[in-house]
């Protein structure tokens, strides 16, 4: 597949290993922020290929898995209503709520369908007039300015029995958290590649600026990434800290501004609880005043809702990049993607999943 | 949902709104928007996300990527000699 096969080849994957091994001269811990890059270094066992002392760790970038657990509650809740039609991305409908998931949910009767757009749902709101349909709204930078098109769709067909659950989150000021922790190990980002193809990469300069950091936008095949690792490396050793782009052939540097300016009419930016993480001020994107109308939270009144995390869960420590999956006594045992405890077992972009998937084991360390 | 995967616009649906049209995945054809990138034309690649175009692939920043790439000497070549 072009664009995909080229960047796949492992004679070239060779050089850049050995490029790296010539280039290295200390340790360091780079983190990718993304859950796709977490998903090829892991299954490609790209972080066990590098040189001694390169230790990747693996960010909080997954979708599933930091949407909180009161929004996944309330999603359970509107869901449940006979006179709804809960419309979301399939990789949601396993995340685990406080009791049960959308999945169990729709098994015992509920109508819960996995669209492939949000577009679609906007559709099925057209085709059932007499259902409330309700769009789970979650993502980061890239699903948002799908999720803005559909509510502007929405509003210019004067389609009323739309609304959505928003829930979006932003990368920067996650990364901003990370890098204020005082026992953080990261010295270096591969930011989201797709994240900068839609927003460009000039917020991540004053994030290289202040702490330090470098920052190399990358792509998600596995030359990109080692390439991305080089290029950090690279910076490291030679003391700079700047934002350098590797995935030149899908991102600018301004990013895709027809997206932004869809993105800043449908929503603002907010204060958001990270599952596993906790709440960052400024992290996230709820709906603006002017598509109000369409927030599912104020047009389904659930009552007050009681969460409660999985006692045995690591989450929180996985998404910071603090402890992997392997040093978690449920990993593998009590949690498996079939029957997860927490979020990131969920999606192939959670660092549990991506581990379980390429069999990795308790032994593994 | 986070996965973007390269395609090549086949056709365009003309004046819909928002702009739609129809993108190959390898054999594998789909309806896409093309709302965020007014300027891809039919044989174009675009980066598709959750059913949306969000970036044109650049062709000669991909040979670029890729001419970089090869250029960075094979360490058993530069061993072994010419």
């Amino acid at each position: 597949m072009k664009y995909l096969q080229e960047y796949r080849d492992p004679v070239l994957a060779r050089r850049l290993l050995a490029e790296l091994r010539a280039t290295a001269t200390a340790p360091w811990t780079i983190m990718e922020v993304c859950g796709g890059q977490t998903h090829t270094i892991v299954r490609q066992g790209i972080d066990e290929l590098l040189p001694a002392g390169i230790r990747m760790i693996h960010g909080p970038g997954c979708p599933v898995c930091v949407t909180p657990l009161e929004i996944i509650d309330r999603a359970l809740a509107i869901a449940a209503r006979p006179d709804v039609i809960f419309t979301s991305y399939g990789d949601m409908l396993r995340v685990p709520g406080t009791s049960g998931d959308l999945l169990s949910l729709k098994a015992r009767g509920a109508d819960v369908r996995v669209v492939y757009t949000p577009l679609d749902a906007v559709r099925i709101a057209q085709e059932n007039p007499g259902r409330e349909v309700v769009f789970l709204a979650v993502g980061f930078e890239t699903t948002a300015p799908a999720n803005a098109m559909a509510v502007l769709h929405a509003a210019s067909s004067g389609v009323r029995n739309f609304s959505v659950l928003v829930s979006h989150v932003l990368v920067p000021p996650a990364i901003t958290a990370l890098m204020d922790e005082p026992e953080t190990q990261v010295q270096a980002f591969l930011a989201a590649g797709h994240v900068c193809a839609v927003m460009g990469w000039a917020e991540y300069e004053p994030i290289a600026a202040a702490y330090g950091v470098p920052v190399v936008v990358t792509g998600f095949e596995p030359l990109d990434l080692l390439e991305g690792i080089l290029m950090a490396v690279r910076q490291l050793e030679e003391g700079r800290a700047e934002v350098e782009n590797q995935y030149a052939r899908a991102v600018r540097r301004s990013g895709n501004t027809a997206a932004q300016d869809a993105m800043r009419r449908v929503f603002q930016v907010t204060d958001r609880t990270w599952r596993g993480i906790g709440p960052i001020p400024a992290s996230g994107l709820g709906l603006s005043p002017e598509f109000a109308g369409y927030d599912a939270e104020t047009r389904f009144a659930v009552g007050d809702l009681v969460t409660r995390e999985s006692p045995d869960c690591i989450a929180g420590d996985i998404l910071r990049g603090t402890r992997v999956p392997t040093d978690c006594a449920a990993y593998g045992k009590t949690c498996t993607p079939r029957t997860p405890l927490g979020a990131p077992m969920v999606s192939s972009e959670g660092t549990c999943a991506a581990f379980f998937n390429a069999g990795r084991t308790l032994e593994h360390r | 949902m986070c996965l973007g995967i390269p395609g090549r616009i086949v056709t365009l649906d003309g004046d819909t709104d928002p702009r739609t049209g129809t993108v190959d995945f390898d054999g594998l054809r789909r309806p896409v928007c093309l709302a965020y990138t007014p300027e891809a034309e039919i044989g174009d690649y675009v980066i598709v996300h959750v059913g949306f175009a969000i970036s044109l692939v650049d062709e000669e920043e991909a040979a670029r990527t890729l001419a970089v790439l090869r250029a960075i000497p094979d360490a058993i070549e530069t061993e072994l000699g010419p």
